[in-house]
């Protein structure tokens, strides 16, 4: 058979167009029928939920000296490094005052309790996370228990859901993080440069019977489980307390609660 | 027809010299970026898009203006358009590749980049802008060349070119409406969160796109033998003069609806560009300029006097140019992330490796552009003379 220049060039551009043809047609294919769900083996101890959600009980934290440990037990075993530079800073839970943890209540005449409390926030696990919504690979994407998840492998760092998340709770890697870690925690994995990371409610320890490590960090200003279950610690503490949650009105539908 | 483009005088090859000089440098920055990481750019935790992205948005723009050429000659039977529509067809090319280069350097992992074909989302509205820009770039290599070639043979096109000429039209809609839906379905965002985005930047690009081609076409008449056209060149005028009164419109409406309605959401990020915040405003001067520069563009095309003089006409051009690169490239994208979703003002300035990487992204259009056109404007003189 003779094939000319311009016959192979078509040929071979069909080809690659078709190529990437097959795992787009397969996602068609999906959204109609049944979607593949990858089996996995859980552990007989692991802490299961509907909808984890955690409520954080301001009143018990009083200075920022009463949130440290809980930052320091997360970012201690989550691998997350201390950069200097505030640009490329990465945290999963933090400190933040009344102000701007709940920029669209704004309030003048604060009470002085609350004008200083130390606000933890985090990622809020949404109902309906935006993050998700947008991510291109499905490299962020929301667990049957309502954990807001993210694979660092496959994650293109295109920061379309930093961009999206209306809390500011993702961090992108901007350089290396691995020199910038204290101690390296070897059950859990570091991160390369590139990609988005954020709170993951634990989830590692969960699936081993273990509270988030904040939870456990916090002497009970910080409670958790599911929020399906009425009863559940967190249903019965939400009963008792009035609590908000940081902008609601986006319809996200956050799992954070705050008691004020 | 490739060939044609390897036949040039001393200015051509050195122009296509210091161009492959500047990408030679931009790839080099770009080697460090991608050996160190993002950190290298000005972005940060709150601003995380920024040059790149800024100039991605506004070259989809660019492209889809391009359009505007094609529209009359096809839609409206209007004739004299005929003799430019390939310049219209070439600049998208160019500018595409641009936007798809302007998306890669701004990855973190860009050898990842295929994970959005073999993991794709369709609730990702990145998904469909690949899928929509990847799609024009195709239209558009397939429908100029096999019509300029055509040209060159003088045989009529082919008959199955036609449908994908107009398939291509609502096509170049939809590239940027579907970049505006990147940014304005994002709870939170109230500097983006406006249903009027896409047609704002649908004007912007309407406006821009001729623009430049306007500015092409004075250059190649006065650089080579063929001449698009004085006729060509005031239509164009025209519809530059259209497009940037209604951007400006627009513009003025969706300070009205802020403003008036006092909601700080959304006011905070018009204040933060055009009078600075909590004592910041790195981008004031930028949104004066840009503000007077479509302003000077409007008075100076709208008057027919000044219109006609293409002197003037070239300014008023490079006005409309460089104001919409401002307010729809760096204004729209800091503008968008300032202050932050905590109500922090956290600025963003560009850094030096930065721009040079997105010189040289530029500089990759450019020399597309330059080649498609050598070859166009060589056919046109072939068949004439």
């Amino acid at each position: 058979m003779e094939l000319s220049r311009r016959k192979l060039f078509k040929i071979a551009g069909i080809s690659a167009i078709g190529l990437n043809a097959k795992p787009v047609l397969s996602v068609f294919a999906d959204v109609h029928g049944q979607t593949r769900t990858p089996d996995t083996k859980k552990d007989h101890d692991a802490l299961t939920a509907k909808q984890w959600g955690l409520v954080i009980d301001t009143r018990k934290l009083k200075t920022s000296k009463d949130v440290e440990p809980l930052i320091e037990a997360c970012h201690k075993i989550h691998n997350v490094p201390e950069l200097k530079n505030e640009r490329h800073e990465i945290k999963w839970i933090w400190d933040e005052p009344y102000q701007h943890a709940f920029p669209t209540k704004e309030n003048k005449y604060l009470d002085d309790r609350v004008k200083n409390v130390p606000f933890p926030v985090l990622c809020n696990h949404c109902e309906d996370p935006p993050c998700v919504r947008v991510c291109p690979t499905n490299a962020t994407f929301k667990r049957d228990d309502g954990i807001v998840l993210m694979d660092f492998h496959r994650c293109i760092g295109c920061r379309f859901c930093m961009a999206a998340c209306p809390y500011g709770s993702r961090s992108f890697n901007f350089r290396d993080p691995r020199p910038f870690i204290a101690e390296t925690n070897k059950k859990f994995p570091t991160r390369m440069k590139g990609v988005v990371e954020k709170c993951n409610y634990c989830a590692e320890r969960l699936a081993v019977g273990q509270m988030p490590a904040c939870v456990e960090a916090s002497n009970g200003a910080l409670i958790f489980g599911d929020l399906e279950d009425p009863n559940s610690e967190v249903r019965k503490v939400l009963k008792k307390n009035y609590t908000i949650r940081r902008k609601q009105g986006l319809g996200t539908g956050p799992s954070v609660y705050y008691i004020v | 027809m490739l060939e044609l483009a390897l036949k040039g005088d001393k200015k051509y090859w050195g122009w296509i010299v210091a161009l492959l000089g500047v990408i030679g440098i931009g790839f080099a920055c770009y080697l460090w970026q991608l050996k160190f990481g993002l950190g290298i750019t000005g972005m940060s935790r709150d601003v995380t898009w920024g040059f790149y992205i800024a100039n991605f948005t506004f070259l989809v723009g660019v492209a889809a203006g391009g359009v505007m050429v094609v529209l009359p000659y096809y839609l409206h039977n209007y004739k004299a358009f005929g003799k430019v529509t390939i310049l219209g067809e070439f600049l998208a090319i160019g500018s595409v590749a641009m936007c798809i280069l302007f998306v890669l350097v701004d990855l973190g992992q860009p050898m990842r980049v295929f994970n959005m074909f073999l993991h794709p989302s369709l609730n990702s509205v990145l998904f469909w802008d690949t899928v929509v820009l990847s799609g024009y770039f195709l239209l558009n290599v397939v429908i100029g060349w096999t019509v300029l070639e055509a040209e060159r043979n003088a045989a009529p096109p082919p008959k199955w070119v036609k449908p994908l000429i107009y398939l291509s039209i609502p096509w170049a809609i939809s590239i940027h409406t579907v970049t505006a839906y990147l940014y304005c379905g994002l709870p939170g965002k109230g500097f983006w969160m406006t249903a009027i985005l896409a047609p704002r930047f649908l004007s912007s690009a309407f406006a821009a796109g001729p623009a430049l081609v306007i500015l092409l076409c004075l250059f190649i008449r006065k650089a080579t033998h063929f001449d698009p056209g004085k006729e060509q060149i005031q239509s164009l005028a025209k519809i530059v003069a259209y497009a940037i009164c209604i951007n400006v419109f627009f513009f003025l409406c969706e300070v009205f609806v802020v403003f008036y309605s006092n909601i700080p959401e959304h006011m905070d990020h018009i204040k933060y560009l055009f009078v600075g915040l909590h004592g910041h405003g790195a981008y004031v001067p930028w949104m004066w300029a840009s503000m007077i520069l479509m302003v000077v563009g409007i008075i100076l095309l709208v008057n027919p006097i000044t219109r006609r003089n293409e002197g003037v006409l070239a300014v008023a051009c490079a006005a409309v140019f460089v104001g919409t690169w401002i307010d729809k490239g760096m204004g729209m994208i800091s503008g968008g992330f300032v202050p932050n979703s905590l109500h922090y003002v956290n600025e963003y300035i560009p850094s030096v490796p930065e721009v040079v990487i997105a010189i040289a992204v530029y500089s990759i259009g450019a020399l597309i552009i330059t080649v498609l056109y050598k070859i166009a404007v060589s056919v046109k003189i072939e068949v004439s003379g």
